[in-house]
């Protein structure tokens, strides 16, 4: 099989003003084989679109990669201020979505207008006609009434938007896609649309690899063939989709999943109380495990000591517990913990500060 | 852990009628460019409920809202508040509404001036409505509600609030005008999982604490699920079923919401036993 996309030992901060550093990626490995999709999971904050950032060469400042290594088909990618990048490799070799794109499309433009603007700024001969003709290949896919093409972005409903910049980001036919939350705003008919026009896509070849970045791990499971998890800036477990979903090792990707919420009698009457407290501010993460202030399983060791990695680049948790317990998977309900070290009450405002969603590349 | 049993859900409904719409309908453009987004819609949303509104992307469900909100002219039928018709407000009549009428959406990140400390949208918000006066009072109250001390968040900057925290702002901000009706549009779609459930429990408090009328726009059958004490189910503009959220959700009638429902991914292969296993603790 070959490699697509091959990332190593990635390390990448913002500066603040105050010239303090916001370590958003930390010693992250990643790789996409050919024909796959890789999901990145994680709560708001954990450095997903960071990542996102990274891997498809859109890294401005405040944002910089500090170490590692990223080769795109085979080829050895350069970070610096300096990197040459050629104009027509974003986009077609490697495009990504941005998270929040649905809400920064051109105001004033109408959607054929915007999406031929995309495919003759990488080919300046590009016929209007064969532009328009894929672009109402994709609408139809996704199940978008053609009027969409005639619509200025107000006159479009939330999830019309989304799909509509889905469609502009595979329209020049990326080798790797990487969509940055990208089905958040889709009701789980038009989600279902999107994962197959991206499937069917990678099917014929048209694209070689996606990397789907989202918090929501049943769409995650569905559209993935392994799943990240990340945790304040760290990848903390990596698995086949359905495996990470039913038998996830880390606590914390078991802590994930016993918040989503699904429509069954039970959740009728339950409260599901979510993962207390808040992912740590990346100015200042904790010592030991990063996520020791909030599992159910923490151990003395927890507080002070790395944890080690269990397992192989396939299927790997990063965790005590896990070292301790090779193979197993974590009990659901031992994974959080009903409040944080001091009796505090979870939900005030003194939680550790995490800042969403401004790494997103995303203008607004 | 996660999961905590309340072994009686209040009975709801027997309130009074709050909201009663008939034949709304909301078409937008003319001649061959005309899109039917609402169409002749029926329905009543009583007092102290959850009502969610669910229907697939471009089923008319953010245009219903905003008509109720005032937000956008209502092309034909009738829309009373209180009794009162709130079809057409204009001027003074409108702020007035926007008082008892209060939204929150979905962008948690976009509706924040990033120059702007918490306390100075605060204020702003009630400066135009005209009422600064027991000001600084309603605004500690509002945070109160959605669970934070004033003092920790009014002085912070947007970029210093996670998407969660932000959502509770904004939910704080509307609560502030001491609304009798909240419309959220799909003001938790954005969040993680566990943001998500912290704020719907937010909302749910607020219906349990202060009796609050909530009309929430989801697209996720989940969320309506965990939430709703009624839902409407929306399908290219038409109200095609709405009921109590165990018949609709549990006993749907109509094809289309069955295929909502059965279109949900499912986590896991396996039917799951009980209540979250054994994680069942008590919670107040
Ligand atoms: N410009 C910036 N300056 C300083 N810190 C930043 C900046 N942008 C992002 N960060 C921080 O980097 C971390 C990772 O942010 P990122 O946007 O990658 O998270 P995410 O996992 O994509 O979250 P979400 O689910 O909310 O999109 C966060 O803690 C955030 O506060
Ligand atoms: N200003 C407008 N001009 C023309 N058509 C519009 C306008 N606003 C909305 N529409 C159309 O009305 C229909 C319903 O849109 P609406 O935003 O109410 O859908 P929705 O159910 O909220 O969908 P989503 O879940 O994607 O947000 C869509 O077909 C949309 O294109
Ligand atoms: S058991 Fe320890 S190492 Fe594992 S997630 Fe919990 S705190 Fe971290
Ligand atoms: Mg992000
Ligand atoms: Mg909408």
């Amino acid at each position: 099989m070959t490699r697509l996309l091959d990332a190593r030992n990635l390390r990448a901060a913002y500066r603040t003003q105050d010239g303090r550093l916001v370590r958003a990626v930390d010693d992250v490995s990643v790789h996409v084989d050919e024909g796959e999709v890789l999901g990145v999971a994680g709560e708001s904050g954990c450095g997903k679109s960071t990542l996102g950032a990274i891997l498809s060469l859109n890294v401005r400042s405040p944002l910089q990669v500090e170490s590692g290594t990223l080769d795109i088909e085979g080829k050895r990618q350069d970070f610096g201020a300096s990197a040459k990048i050629p104009r027509t490799w974003r986009g077609s070799v490697v495009s990504l979505l941005p998270q929040g794109a649905m809400n920064s499309i051109s105001p004033t433009m109408r959607v054929r207008d915007l999406c031929f603007d995309v495919v003759r700024a990488h080919d300046r001969r590009a016929r209007r006609s064969d532009a328009l003709d894929r672009v109402r290949d994709r609408i139809a896919d996704l199940g978008l009434p053609p009027r969409v093409l005639d619509a200025y972005p107000h006159q479009l409903s939330g999830g019309m938007k989304q799909r509509v910049v889905t469609v502009i980001s595979t329209l020049l036919n990326p080798r790797l896609l990487i969509a940055d939350e990208p089905t958040s705003a889709l009701d789980v008919s038009s989600q279902r649309a999107l994962i197959e026009m991206l499937k069917e896509m990678l099917e014929q070849k048209i694209m070689a690899g996606v990397i789907f970045v989202t918090h929501d791990l049943p769409v995650l499971r569905t559209v993935s063939d392994r799943i990240a998890v990340m945790y304040a800036g760290k990848i903390v477990e990596v698995a086949d989709a359905g495996d990470l979903v039913d038998r996830p090792r880390h606590p914390y990707s078991a802590a994930l999943l016993s918040s989503v919420l699904v429509p069954e009698p039970r959740y009728r009457t339950m409260r599901v109380k979510g993962i207390p407290g808040a992912p740590p501010n990346l100015l200042d993460p904790p010592p030991g495990c990063r996520f020791h202030p909030r599992c159910g399983l923490a151990m003395p060791q927890c507080h002070t000591d790395e944890p080690p990695t269990d397992g192989t680049e396939l299927r790997y948790s990063a965790c005590h517990w896990s070292a301790q317990h090779p193979g197993e998977s974590v009990p659901v309900e031992a994974a959080t913990r009903d409040e944080l070290d001091g009796g505090e009450p979870l939900d005030r405002a003194g939680e550790p500060v995490a800042l969403a969603g401004d790494g997103t590349g995303v203008g607004r | 852990m996660t999961a905590a049993q309340t072994s009686t859900r209040p009975q709801r409904s027997g309130g009074k009628e709050l909201f009663v719409a008939q034949q709304l309908t909301k078409t937008f453009g003319r001649g061959r460019r005309t899109v039917d987004a609402v169409k002749a819609v029926d329905f009543t949303v009583v007092e102290g409920d959850i009502t969610t509104i669910v229907g697939e992307s471009g089923s008319g469900k953010s245009t219903l809202a905003r008509m109720v909100l005032g937000l956008l002219p209502i092309t034909s039928g009738t829309l009373t508040f209180e009794g009162r018709d709130v079809t057409h407000l204009r001027g003074a009549a409108r702020r007035a509404y926007w008082r008892d009428v209060q939204a929150v959406f979905q962008d948690p990140f976009a509706a924040f001036n990033q120059f702007f400390t918490v306390r100075r949208l605060l204020e702003r918000s009630l400066r135009l409505l005209g009422d600064a006066r027991d000001g600084r009072q309603r605004m500690e109250e509002a945070l109160a509600h959605v669970g934070f001390a004033a003092a920790d968040v009014l002085d912070r900057y947007p970029h210093e609030l996670s998407g969660g925290q932000r959502q509770r702002v904004m939910i704080a901000r509307a609560l502030m005008m001491r609304p009798k009706v909240l419309v959220a549009d799909e003001a938790t779609s954005m969040l993680d999982a566990s943001l998500r459930v912290n704020v719907l429990n937010v909302l749910t408090d607020l219906r349990d604490e202060l009796d609050m009328t909530i009309l929430f726009i989801t697209h996720d059958i989940g969320q309506a699920c965990y939430i709703a004490d009624r839902v409407m189910v929306l399908e290219h503009g038409v109200l095609v079923e709405q009921g109590p959220a165990e018949d609709v959700i549990f006993r749907p009638q109509q094809e289309y919401t069955q295929r909502l429902l059965a279109d949900v991914p499912k986590l896991h292969q396996l039917p799951d036993p009980g209540p979250a296993g054994s994680a069942a603790v008590a919670s107040t």
